[in-house]
């Protein structure tokens, strides 16, 4: 079992996992029942994306862990997804503007894994999770124009969420031997060549948004090792709540 | 019936629920544009895999019969029986005509 | 001109040969008025009934009981926005209905006004409130108005897994641990009255049935859809091993059905008239979704304007 491979699974799956539970704290909770009804939708998209990689993490490390294992009994300094998927909600805006952010990555992501022939299981799984990941960008695309050029105060509101998390934005291609692995491997494109098709990307969006791009250039990065903001550790808490009072009990 | 400048307009929509077949009314939403009214209806109709094509339709745009007009309009054709192919006797002979 | 009096002779014969009044067909208005009523009161019952299930969500113990929780809170969100759109076809908008709701003078099931403790309290929802929902449901899907029909027959066919899903948790938690048991059981005593008063007053005090029947809207009197509940859900309870409350829950051999207990009209009451557990919180929060979305749906409003502008300005230039 090659560390940087399962390094690579955690990193897709804890991705699509806190992002999938940060979205359904949404539900009963969204601007108009049909979008509580969209975001439900990404929600349950992304934590299939989760539980397929985690499975597969699960199975291929060799200590009989299950996808349930690996979600709810590991700790914050053990999870490996980005910082930005795990901030909260905050309103509408800043919530569009994260899965914004996340959705046009993702989206690189999974094009080099469904195209690459070196890693199959990670392929098929990959294949499925573009299709899911074309409408969401789309999805978020379009509410990221809404809000831009919509009113003054939605304007405002959404400029400053890509503010906020802007900073956020450089992990996601930070190198490191997991990246490294990946590119050697024609898993994933390298990591600058992805950043910039990514700025290429958002910058057609936050343009027809009237949005500006911060000029910020300091990154927060930690995720990938463990490092997280303190609001992971809360999240955990909630979701492995029962996991850990009744420890062992079937659901 | 007021509506506020910010609610969204009422869309009506149709789904064809497999190729082969028309598109069929399956009801409404609301929505601020059409590409919006198109992608909830995906996620309020379609979560059971029951479309491969979504048509929306603003709800002020249909121009529909008035159900007073209704004797009018589709009483007359009641009597027209010989449009029927079962208005025909054919002798048993003739199979399937 | 038809006259007044031909029309509702006309809606009547209908109504008695069974034939679906629609949309823009003419109706009385104490008809009108009646649908309005029951379907809004049962579209807000499904949204703020999203609350309680919503409210285990982010803690469900297993990535796929989170999964199919989150697939049920959100039909509920579908089941809502389908009898929205029923009611619209009667000539209200949904802000209004919604309004109504937020001010306090629009009622939605009472059940949804009691908390959801523990994670049982997801089993006992789905077996047994899902459960009195669907008995209550599924004569709509025959009920005169054809779009309110429509609409039932759709979350008809979609409530069908949540029931099985709530049964399915209770199940497992029967097989499972002592805690996980008395968990159960716990749930089934909290949530087994409620469930009952679901079905609304007594027949002889149910203020709407007799004309909602003679309307073909209700199809069933109350008394005989919660007898039908009972009947259904003592030998389930069995199955899981678990007691219903009731000391006098008991099978008739004349009657062929179980007697049960009187159900506590005073709590009903309470419940109804808004005082309840939850009834607060539960509009308060509804309430404050729909602030908070206030300049969301305006955006998306105001873009939608300035596009359409746009390409009208564009259309004038060519």
């Amino acid at each position: 079992m090659n560390s940087e491979n399962h390094q690579l699974l955690l990193r897709l799956g804890d991705d699509a996992l806190i992002l999938s539970q940060r979205l359904s704290e949404w539900c009963g909770h969204g601007p108009a029942l049909e979008e509580d009804i969209a975001l439900s939708n990404i929600a349950l998209d992304l934590l299939g994306q989760a539980r397929s990689f985690l499975t597969l993490a699960g199975a291929r490390e060799g200590l009989n862990r299950t996808e349930d294992d690996l979600a709810y009994l590991r700790s914050d300094r053990e999870f490996r997804n980005a910082l930005l998927v795990e901030l909260p909600n905050g309103h509408f805006g800043d919530t569009i503007m994260r899965q914004f952010l996340f959705d046009q990555f993702a989206l690189l992501r999974y094009e080099c894994l469904a195209a690459q022939r070196f890693d199959l299981d990670v392929a098929a799984i990959s294949a499925k999770a573009l299709k899911e990941t074309k409408y969401h960008a789309e999805h978020s695309a379009k509410w990221v124009i809404r809000l831009g050029d919509g009113t003054d105060e939605s304007h405002e509101k959404i400029q400053e969420s890509l503010n906020t998390l802007w900073v956020y934005t450089g992990e996601l291609f930070e190198p490191d031997t997991v990246t490294s692995y990946c590119t050697n491997n024609g898993l994933i494109s390298d990591p600058d060549q992805l950043k910039s098709q990514w700025l290429e990307s958002i910058n057609l969006v936050l343009e027809e948004a009237t949005l500006s791009l911060p000029s910020s250039e300091w990154m927060q990065c930690g995720g990938r090792n463990g490092i997280h903001t303190e609001h992971l550790s809360y999240l955990l808490a909630e979701m492995q709540v029962l996991q850990h009072k009744y420890p062992g009990a079937k659901w | 019936m007021s509506t506020k400048p910010n609610d969204w307009p009422l869309w009506e929509v149709f789904v064809r629920s497999r190729q082969g077949l028309s598109h069929r009314h399956v009801g409404s939403l609301h929505a601020a544009d059409a590409e919006m009214a198109l992608s909830n209806a995906r996620d309020v109709y379609t979560r059971r895999q029951e479309g491969t094509s979504i048509w929306v339709v603003r709800a002020q745009d249909i121009t529909a019969t008035s159900p007073d007009e209704k004797d009018m309009l589709f009483d007359p054709a009641n009597d027209k029986v010989y449009r029927h192919p079962t208005f025909y006797d054919l002798p048993d002979e003739v199979k399937n005509m | 001109m038809v006259q007044e009096m031909d029309l509702l002779k006309r809606f009547d014969a209908y109504i008695d040969s069974d034939q679906k009044i629609e949309a823009k067909d003419w109706m009385p208005d104490a008809y009108r008025k009646t649908l309005i009523r029951q379907i809004s009161q049962h579209a807000h019952s499904e949204i703020i009934g999203m609350l309680p299930e919503g409210n285990w969500i982010t803690r469900a113990p297993s990535l796929q009981r989170k999964a199919i929780l989150l697939a049920k809170v959100q039909d509920e969100a579908g089941h809502g926005l389908y009898l929205y759109s029923a009611a619209e076809t009667l000539g209200v908008n949904r802000e209004e209905l919604l309004d109504a709701l937020h001010k306090g003078k629009a009622k939605y099931s009472s059940i949804f006004n009691y908390p959801t403790l523990t994670w049982a309290d997801m089993g006992a929802i789905g077996w047994l409130v899902d459960g009195a929902a669907i008995m209550n449901q599924v004569p709509l899907c025959k009920c005169s108005y054809g779009p309110y029909a429509r609409a039932m027959v759709r979350v008809c066919k979609e409530e069908s897994f949540h029931q099985r899903q709530g049964f399915q948790i209770m199940l497992n938690l029967c097989n499972g641990t002592k805690e996980q048991k008395e968990m159960a059981q716990d749930a089934l005593n909290r949530w087994w009255w409620p469930s009952l008063m679901m079905f609304g007053p007594n027949d002889e005090s149910s203020m709407h049935s007799a004309q909602s029947m003679k309307w073909k809207i209700k199809r069933f009197s109350n008394d005989e859809l919660r007898q039908r509940f009972v009947d259904m859900s003592v030998p389930q309870a069995e199955l899981l091993g678990l007691t219903i409350p009731d000391e006098q829950l008991k099978w008739n051999e004349a009657t062929g059905h179980y007697d049960f207990g009187p159900i506590d009209w005073s709590e009903f009451e309470a419940v109804v008239s808004g005082n309840g557990p939850c009834n607060r919180e539960r509009l308060a929060t509804r309430v404050k979704a729909h602030e908070n979305g206030e300049w969301v749906r305006a955006a998306a409003a105001a873009h939608a304007a300035k596009v359409a502008k746009r390409k009208s300005l564009k259309t004038d230039a060519a």
